[in-house]
């Protein structure tokens, strides 16, 4: 079985918004479309984005970092936004893993959203129905497309490659070796839903410097003691 | 959680109509066994039609909850897997075997099929009514599922959540039945008040139970295991929005913890011990009128417990909008 999914690096993350713009883009003008907004340039702007971008801030100052944190619908494994559909227009597709919304079957009673313990899914005011992250479905099977084009926008969008996007289900493909070698974990993986989207975690290149390595010192490790000078003739005192 | 007033109002007033039923079918019990002498056609009649009412009102509120209400009819689909499309299809199923009831009584179809037992008339009254007695009942538990479902709101995920349910359907529906029985000077009122105050301290029991367990519940969920960074002082910056979005509304009750504060102690006494005085005085004065007003003091009170039940759900969706910036 195929399972499409998004594996997001955190390392690589500068927090840029390229991939909610992007998303917004593609998804207002397509079929997942219209995304509307609310007072976008007005006092409290508000809308449907399928894709978000937050930042946390880790520590206490002066020690701190900052986390760049993009945020779309996981497409998780066991989703619990699928069951508690009373009509039936939530569903993971069998082909590809990818959980979507049927518009024309959405009643808009927002249960899928109570049950999402990621707030992935957000109800459109303008259409009345729950939308969330397609991972572009619409580009990603579109044949007419170059192949290089069949993957998401915001993974198209990414300046840093943050986004990588492949089969989680096959153990060669680039995203599972990222979530194998690159330490890949899930979000709240105590909620049991078993998303496919993974992160990599921030990593730091770190050198650790010995004092020995600045300053020289003769017999670094002491292996022999110091004889001390006995009179004795030594070889400084040959003359050559 | 936000408190929708749509669900607030469907959950308290099918919960009342599915109550009143039940006494109803209470008293026909209490007459059947000969511990009473029968009620009159008119008072099932239009019992039945006072839940029906209920049920309906219900329904039309819920009706305000949804985006496509066009699309209601679509909800029966998935009963296999959801708790709301089997509450969307037993809803009907209650106000039906309600209206059969009341119709059944209203006809005058009591004559008995069969005798059971050589005392048990069997009758088409006594047999719609047990359907939509275990009808009420399977709703109860629907309704209280569609939240005790959900199994990361751990305020939500609990038997206190289904007990209290029914529980408090049962009170306010028998405390109606009570004012209506004691309004046409009827002998059930005292039966129905009997039941009342049992059912009413039982959920009283029931529901302190759970505040406490509620108030002492330790969240799985932590920003440290939302977004995978393991230290001690991890805090949100920015949501990515500046206005808020669907995720700030739905999932935030938006006031302060002195509103929540007084809605609670609020709730506790308006459900509990000012309906229970008042009945006890209705019994004293023999009061017909009583019982009316404190049905819908109780109702009040159980419709700030439904807000409060929804106010301190904390969704674990929280954890990734505590900063707007």
């Amino acid at each position: 079985m195929t399972q499409m999914a998004l594996v997001i690096d955190l390392n690589v993350c500068v927090g840029c918004h390229a991939c909610v713009t992007s998303c917004k883009q593609w998804n207002t003008s397509g079929w997942a479309g219209p995304l509307v907004d609310q007072n976008p340039y007005d006092a409290d702007p508000t809308g449907t984005f399928f894709n978000r971008v937050q930042t946390f801030e880790v520590g206490t100052f002066p020690d701190t970092e900052t986390v760049h944190f993009p945020k779309s619908c996981l497409h998780c494994e066991e989703p619990p936004c699928v069951p508690v559909c009373p009509t039936g227009a939530s569903y993971k597709r069998a082909d590809n893993g990818i959980v979507l919304v049927d518009y024309d079957k959405c009643i808009g009673c927002r249960y899928c959203s109570w049950a999402c313990p990621y707030g992935a899914r957000e109800f459109d005011e303008k259409q009345r129905v729950m939308k969330k992250c397609t991972l572009c479905i619409d580009r990603i099977s579109d044949q007419t497309l170059p192949e290089r084009e069949r993957r998401p926008a915001c993974v198209m969008a990414c300046p840093t490659s943050a986004r990588l996007f492949g089969d989680v289900h096959d153990p060669d493909s680039e995203v599972s070796i990222a979530i194998r070698e690159r330490g890949g974990y899930q979000l709240l993986p105590e909620c049991g839903t078993q998303p496919a989207n993974h992160y990599l975690p921030r990593r730091k290149t770190r050198m650790y410097i010995h004092p020995e390595e600045l300053t020289r010192v003769d017999n670094p490790l002491l292996k022999e003691e110091f004889i001390g000078d006995e009179g004795d003739e030594t070889l400084d005192d040959v003359a050559w | 959680m936000h408190p929708a007033f749509s669900v607030l109002f469907l959950t308290t007033l099918i919960g009342t109509g599915q109550g009143l039923f039940l006494a109803l079918y209470t008293g026909q019990c209490y007459s059947l066994a000969s511990f009473l002498p029968e009620q009159s056609t008119e008072f099932y009649t239009f019992g039945s039609l006072l839940a029906l009412l209920l049920l309906l009102a219900g329904l039309l509120a819920s009706f305000f909850h949804l985006g496509r209400p066009e699309r209601a009819w679509r909800t029966a689909a998935r009963w296999r897997s959801s708790w709301l499309s089997r509450e969307v299809l037993l809803l009907p199923l209650v106000m039906a075997l309600t209206a059969a009831f009341g119709l059944a009584h209203w006809l005058g179809y009591t004559q008995p099929w069969f005798t059971l037992g050589g005392w048990l008339r069997v009758d088409p009254t006594l047999t719609i009514g047990l359907a939509a007695t275990l009808a009420s009942f399977a709703l109860f538990g629907c309704t209280a599922m569609v939240y005790a479902g959900v199994p990361f709101l751990r305020e939500w995920r609990s038997t206190f959540t289904v007990v209290n349910f029914t529980l408090f359907g049962l009170s306010s529906g028998f405390l109606l039945a009570t004012g209506f029985a004691a309004y046409s000077g009827n002998h059930l009122a005292a039966v129905y008040g009997g039941w009342w105050v049992v059912f009413t301290v039982l959920a009283m029991l029931s529901r302190l139970a759970s505040l406490y367990r509620n108030a002492h519940l330790k969240q799985k969920s932590t920003t440290q295991s939302a977004i995978g960074v393991r230290h001690q002082f991890v805090v949100q910056k920015a949501q990515g929005a500046t206005g808020g979005s669907f995720n700030t509304r739905e999932f935030f009750h938006g006031r302060s913890e002195a509103t929540l504060e007084w809605v609670r102690r609020s709730f506790v006494i308006l459900v509990f011990p000012v309906p229970i005085l008042m009945i006890g005085t209705a019994y004293l004065t023999h009061s017909r009128t009583l019982a009316i007003v404190a049905f819908f003091i109780q109702y009040a009170g159980l419709l700030a417990e439904r807000w409060y039940f929804f106010a301190e759900a904390r969704h674990p969706q929280n954890l990734y909008y505590q900063s707007v910036a």
